[in-house]
């Protein structure tokens, strides 16, 4: 059993991402991470799915995925070369005169930025793989996180292959 | 200008659709009213589930897609059973079904389901038509769909105000392009001859044939090779009819009720060709110890059964009949392995099937055999689900592809009645039979409304033992005879065969078994026989769930 991402290209049509995802819920499957958004294509969508499953599981999603009509389609970018990143945002506690100036130094650090200031907290914007951003919630743990909110995974290859073309 | 129904009855005609099952509701109103004077053929069912079934049956007879209609909400949701019943089959469905106006969806309007939603695990493809504009494509994808590749049902669902409102020249594509649809219909060359390479070194070479084979028309492409290749064939309940059932080469149905010599061969193969077969665990019993000693090709349209359940050595992703004749083109003769036929010739001899003759007891068993003496092979046998279905698929012999017509993966009691009826609509040539079992009968009994209605001429063996049959053998053989809820009070069928102006016949002897048959086929109409059989008689030989296919009860010593 091992995370598998998977990036899917549908057609944008209502109902995709409920299809795409019944297939997992009906196995039993549960998602790890899911993102959503269009593409390159005008009336295409990429969906990157995050699974965790042995190899003969994936494999069988993977071809039901392809069997579905609205899929164009399906490839394991664990078997590649690739980028993952998410992106999340941290409303943290930090007070003037308080934990401010040291979250804003572990920010520094992450590269992550202060996108809002309020009396009592700040909201950090971070980007990363999972590690950076999970490794980042624990350094705010201390002062407070009030609120999380992630993304999800999306991934690509390197190098010039594409989850593109025909199917 | 044209109303979207008129477009959709437009469209199912250009389909070349000639007959549609349904019933009427609120929301369908404006489909019916074009349906009133259409030269489509309508059949008034009395449930929207027997509907679906006559689709399905229509279509598992005739190779065309079957077509069936229901209204929003409860019509919708009755045609579920029959939905996933012809998805488990691969059979190709088109089903219409009423959705309440667009401006109120998710809004629990009245008769409102959400049927897209429901159906999409049970469903090739399905969709919600918003714009009265896109109905023509959309019918003529989704006949394409189902009718196409690993076929299958695909629903339409059709808000009213998407059938009422009225547009100016639709557009009618002359073709169908979805980027995300291409099935695989050419096998590899490699892997065929790859294929004929191990068939040719193979010395107890099995053909174990499925579904598939039949939903491509290929069965003749199937006994060519077989014969040419000297390999005996054993077929899943879902491939009966692909080789006639006395050929030589055949050795009956496999796997839980199958026949033991299938099961030994199985086991004692060292090559299994799998052909429109998906490895069902009704067939393989305890996986590990199926076909323990072979390698295994695997030739099938929808790659996603590859492997799935089973390794596979020889992978051919195809259609069956494309693959087979390619197959034939480029093989070699090959020697008939004669010490393996011989083997299993010698299975044949001394475990055939066999139930207790001579007791003067009435035997259902007996009586398919009457039938299948009294019809040589000419009819179409609709069977239920349960111990009729496995005696049917046992003692009648098939001599033809699409004249066994049987829920196998759902297992759907109550299919065969109105799954029947769509078979005469396909065959209205050859006589038509439901097997059914007095359980199975009363799950879609006011269907004797609709046959009764139209004069279809399905005759209806019950076989009655007042018993939910295959449940009671269950609890007889695991729950020590714990009977929990599976004995039925007697009913007389004829009565209310009767009541409905249908002809029946009550048979508790055997020698009446064949006249009762006779005069089924000598009436016109629909007939009922009600066969008093043999209470507790068992379906053998039998499999026990997870056990290996060869460690068979009710067999005879393994000689």
């Amino acid at each position: 059993m091992k995370p598998h991402t998977l990036s899917v290209l549908v057609e944008n049509k209502a109902g995709v991402l409920s299809r795409v995802t019944g297939l997992f819920s009906r196995r039993g499957f549960n998602i790890e991470s899911l993102a959503v958004g269009p593409c390159e294509e005008t009336g295409m969508s990429r969906i990157t799915i995050v699974v965790i499953g042995d190899d003969a599981m994936v494999e069988q999603v993977m071809k039901q995925l392809n069997k579905l009509i609205d899929v164009i389609k399906v490839t394991d970018l664990s078997e590649n070369e690739r980028v993952e990143r998410e992106l999340a945002l941290i409303k943290v506690t930090a007070e003037p005169g308080g934990s401010r100036a040291e979250v804003m130094q572990i920010a520094s650090i992450f590269r992550a930025q202060i996108v809002d200031v309020g009396a009592k907290s700040v909201i950090l914007e971070v980007t990363g793989d999972t590690e950076k951003i999970d490794a980042l919630e624990q350094l705010l743990r201390q002062f407070g996180i009030k609120e999380l909110v992630r993304t999800g995974r999306v991934g690509i290859l390197r190098g010039s292959k594409t989850v593109t073309s025909s199917k | 200008m044209k109303t979207g129904a008129k477009i959709l009855i437009e469209s199912l005609l250009r389909e070349g659709v000639e007959t549609i099952f349904g019933y009427p509701g609120g929301s369908v109103l404006p489909i019916y009213d074009e349906l009133y004077d259409s030269p489509l053929r309508h059949i008034l069912v009395r449930h929207e589930q027997a509907a679906a079934h006559a689709a399905d049956g229509y279509a598992r007879a005739s190779g065309r897609v079957g077509v069936c209609l229901a209204t929003s909400g409860p019509g919708a949701c009755n045609l579920v059973t029959g939905i996933a019943t012809a998805y488990m089959d691969s059979v190709p469905v088109v089903a219409i079904t009423g959705q309440v106006p667009t401006t109120m969806l998710g809004n629990d309007a009245f008769q409102e389901s959400d049927i897209q939603g429901i159906t999409m695990p049970i469903t090739k493809h399905n969709y919600l038509v918003k714009d009265t504009a896109d109905i023509a494509r959309v019918v003529k994808e989704a006949f394409f769909i189902a009718g196409t590749g690993r076929q299958g049902p695909v629903l339409i669902d059709l808000p009213k105000d998407v059938n009422t409102r009225s547009i100016k020249d639709p557009i009618v594509p002359d073709k169908v392009s979805l980027r995300g649809y291409n099935p695989t219909y050419k096998g590899h060359t490699r892997q065929i001859d790859k294929a004929l390479e191990m068939i040719n070194l193979a010395e107890r070479p099995l053909i174990y044939a499925g579904g598939g084979v039949i939903s491509s028309n290929a069965s003749g492409e199937l006994v060519a090779l077989a014969i040419q290749l000297g390999i005996p064939v054993t077929t899943t309940l879902m491939g009966i009819g692909c080789i006639p059932c006395d050929h030589p080469l055949n050795l009956g149905m496999l796997g839980m009720h199958g026949t033991e010599y299938a099961n030994f061969a199985v086991t004692e193969c060292d090559l299994l060709i799998a052909i429109g077969a998906r490895f069902d665990d009704r067939v393989t019993g305890k996986l590990d110890t199926f076909a323990p000693h072979a390698k295994i090709i695997h030739i099938d349209i929808d790659p996603a059964e590859i492997g799935k359940n089973k390794r596979v050595d020889i992978p051919i992703v195809g259609d069956v009949k494309s693959v087979l004749k390619d197959m034939l083109a480029s093989m070699k003769k090959k020697g008939a392995c004669d010490a393996w036929q011989k083997k299993i010739k010698h299975w044949k001899q001394h475990h055939p099937l066999r139930y207790g003759k001579d007791d003067g007891c009435l035997h259902p068993q007996f009586i398919i055999q009457q039938m299948s003496e009294l019809l040589q092979g000419n009819a179409v046998i609709v069977s239920e689900v349960g111990q009729n279905q496995m005696w049917a698929a046992q003692y009648f012999c098939f001599r033809q592809p699409r004249t066994w017509i049987t829920s196998g993966g759902l297992g759907t009691m109550g299919y065969g009645f109105p799954a029947a009826m769509g078979a005469h609509f396909a065959r209205p040539d050859v006589p038509v039979f439901d097997v059914a079992g007095d359980g199975s009968i009363q799950m879609n009994i006011q269907e004797m409304g609709t046959v009764a209605h139209y004069k279809i001429p399905v005759k209806i063996a019950i076989l009655n033992n007042m018993y939910l049959g295959m449940v009671r053998q269950w609890q007889e053989l695991f729950y020590d005879r714990r009977y929990s809820y599976t004995e039925l009070p007697p009913v007389e069928f004829v009565k209310i065969a009767n009541a409905y102006g249908i002809e029946g016949v009550k048979v508790e002897a055997s020698e009446d078994v064949m006249p009762a048959l006779k005069a089924a086929i000598d009436c016109d109409g629909p007939f009922v026989m009600d066969f008093r059989v043999e209470r507790e008689e068992n379906v053998f030989p039998m499999v026990p769930a997870g056990a290996a296919i060869n460690e068979m009860i009710g067999g005879h010593p393994r000689t």
